[in-house]
């Protein structure tokens, strides 16, 4: 185990595995679908080992990162309730674009942002999903009228490229913000990420001493 | 079907330039279906079958002369049969060959996402070249015409090639040739509309008041026309479309949406980068460190 016994515990293992499994499929997912949705990206279905490949693969990434994301769903709907603090938050947007923490409402496990991000989400990828089953040519291909499944695939494109945005935002908002990173991939934060990023958070910990953020010893969970 | 001569496309699905088009003189092709003249004796797709080498599993008889009962990968063409009782309460027996209407603006092809699966020859022939084809069903969703079956065999999608093979080398369609009646005909597009105009001349001098071609604006004309007797309604005949035209979510969902989101996308990354050259990283400073170091060691401490 790589975490530092100085740090913070932010995320369990599962939950950090189960993200990995999401991402890797949303990468995926984009990048099989970018080939199918623009000229310009039909490169990419070489990495699929060729159009029929990516075709055929494609929904079933879907499904699986459909059941992957419900896994986050259900591990974290209830941090992600918006509350007063996020419109407050959300308020001082101009100021935390500017790098400025100075009279930013202090944030409790999760940022406005990051609600955002799990809400989006939360609603485009079954999105994603109901359209997606209406073009899946191979098993649902005569199930609907055409004019239904020509809908569905402007919808899917739609929420598709949504989503992709949304994904973007949330992997810069992981880079520009310093050591949130080591969050996922180690599972443990600085003490000074969670006073500076989510203070309330922090404060919670510290109050609750015996679930507190102690500092792990080697090999303890 | 086959790639030929690829200097004469003008047009290509999902391709960016334009196609090689060193060939533009080429006379644009039609065939011609005079429904008034068929004895819907299926021969044209019995030849279909046979040129194309195609067979089909031997399915149920429906009830119904439509056999099989619908298109499929197997089968290109399809003689529709309707009963229709006109207004005067006669019954008039309608048959249509239904198949690839070889659209001047193919929704196939403008649905298409694999580069070069369908193309466009300057004769006007729309052809698939199954080689590249990737079993997306995009093309059913163009079509106007409900026209191309993708085979749960091989996953690709097939559909009438107006013989491109044959017309390639100077022949007609193997329909064409087949029809003891003469009501396919096959020429060059302007040669087939003047024809079209003698037939519908003396089908309204026999009554038929609203006889007309079926060459469909919406789709800038085809290169597969009827003369239909009752060309005011044709969907009459086995529901071929009154006002065939590309579906508009079609046309959003090419059109518009794709360079847009492209360079939505595109935006997104850019804007990021230089949020990053501007703001710079949000980094945790010391101070930071030692305010979380302390809230924590008080906790301990109190404990
Ligand atoms: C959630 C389950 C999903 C299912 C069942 C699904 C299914 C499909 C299907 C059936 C197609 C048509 C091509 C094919 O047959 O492979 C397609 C196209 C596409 N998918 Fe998905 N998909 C899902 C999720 C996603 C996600 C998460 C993304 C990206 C963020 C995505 C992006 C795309 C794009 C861009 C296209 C091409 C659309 C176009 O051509 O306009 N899909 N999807
Ligand atoms: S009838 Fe359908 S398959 Fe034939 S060219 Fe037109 S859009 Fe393509």
């Amino acid at each position: 185990m790589s975490r530092s016994p100085e740090n913070v515990v932010r995320y369990a293992t599962v939950t950090r595995v189960n993200h990995w499994i999401t991402a890797i499929c949303f990468v995926l997912l984009t990048l099989s679908g970018l080939a199918m949705f623009h000229p310009i990206f039909f490169f990419l279905s070489a990495l699929f080992g060729g159009g029929q490949w990516t075709r055929a693969v494609h929904p079933w990434i879907g499904i699986a990162l459909v059941a992957s994301y419900a896994g986050l769903v259900a591990q974290f709907w209830r941090e992600n309730m918006w509350n007063q603090d996020d419109t407050a938050w959300v308020r001082k947007f101009d100021l935390i674009l500017q790098n400025q923490e100075e009279g930013v409402p202090e944030v409790g496990q999760f940022n406005a942002g990051q609600k955002f991000v799990f809400w989006a989400m939360v609603l485009l990828i079954p999105a994603l999903l109901f359209t997606g089953l209406v073009i899946w040519e191979v098993y649902f291909g005569g199930l609907t009228p055409l004019l239904a499944q020509r809908i569905a695939v402007l919808l899917h494109s739609f929420a598709a490229i949504a989503a992709i945005a949304v994904w973007i935002t949330h992997v810069y908002a992981g880079i520009w913000v310093r050591g949130s990173l080591r969050a996922m991939t180690r599972g443990d934060v600085t003490p000074g990420w969670a006073w500076r990023h989510h203070r309330k958070w922090l404060r919670e910990l510290a109050r609750r001493k015996s679930s507190g953020p102690q500092p792990r010893a080697e090999g303890t969970p | 079907m086959s790639e030929l001569q690829s200097q004469d496309y003008i047009r290509r699905s999902a391709s960016t330039l334009t196609p090689p088009s060193a060939r533009r003189h080429e006379q644009e092709v039609a065939k011609l279906i005079d429904v008034s003249r068929c004895i819907g004796c299926k021969a044209c797709q019995s030849a279909c079958m046979e040129w194309n080498d195609l067979r089909g599993e031997v399915g149920h008889f429906e009830g119904s002369y439509d056999n099989p009962k619908d298109l499929d990968p197997n089968t290109w063409t399809l003689m529709r049969f309707t009963e229709w009782e006109n207004d005067k309460g006669d019954l008039e027996w309608l048959i249509r060959k239904d198949g690839c209407m070889h659209c001047e603006d193919p929704g196939c092809l403008k649905a298409c996402p694999a580069p070069g699966a369908i193309v466009q020859y300057a004769n006007g022939i729309v052809d698939f070249n199954s080689d590249a084809c990737i079993g997306c069903g995009y093309c059913v969703k163009g079509c106007p015409f409900d026209i191309p079956r993708v085979s749960p065999v091989d996953h690709k999608s097939y559909k009438c090639t107006l013989c491109s093979d044959r017309v390639s080398v100077g022949l007609e369609p193997a329909c064409v040739k087949a029809c003891p009646t003469g009501a396919i005909m096959f020429g060059s597009k302007s040669d087939m509309t003047a024809w079209a105009g003698e037939r519908v001349a003396e089908l309204k001098s026999r009554g038929f008041a609203d006889a007309g071609l079926y060459d469909p604006a919406g789709v800038g004309g085809t290169h597969v026309m009827y003369v239909l007797h009752h060309a005011d309604r044709p969907s009459i005949y086995a529901g071929l479309p009154d006002r065939p035209a590309i579906s508009p979510f079609v046309g959003l969902w090419k059109g518009a949406v794709k360079p847009l989101a492209v360079a939505g996308i595109a935006l997104a990354a850019i804007a990021g980068f230089f949020h990053s050259v501007v703001a710079g990283p949000n980094e945790v400073e010391p101070e930071d460190e030692a305010n979380g170091r302390r809230l924590l060691d008080q906790q301990d401490d109190a404990r």
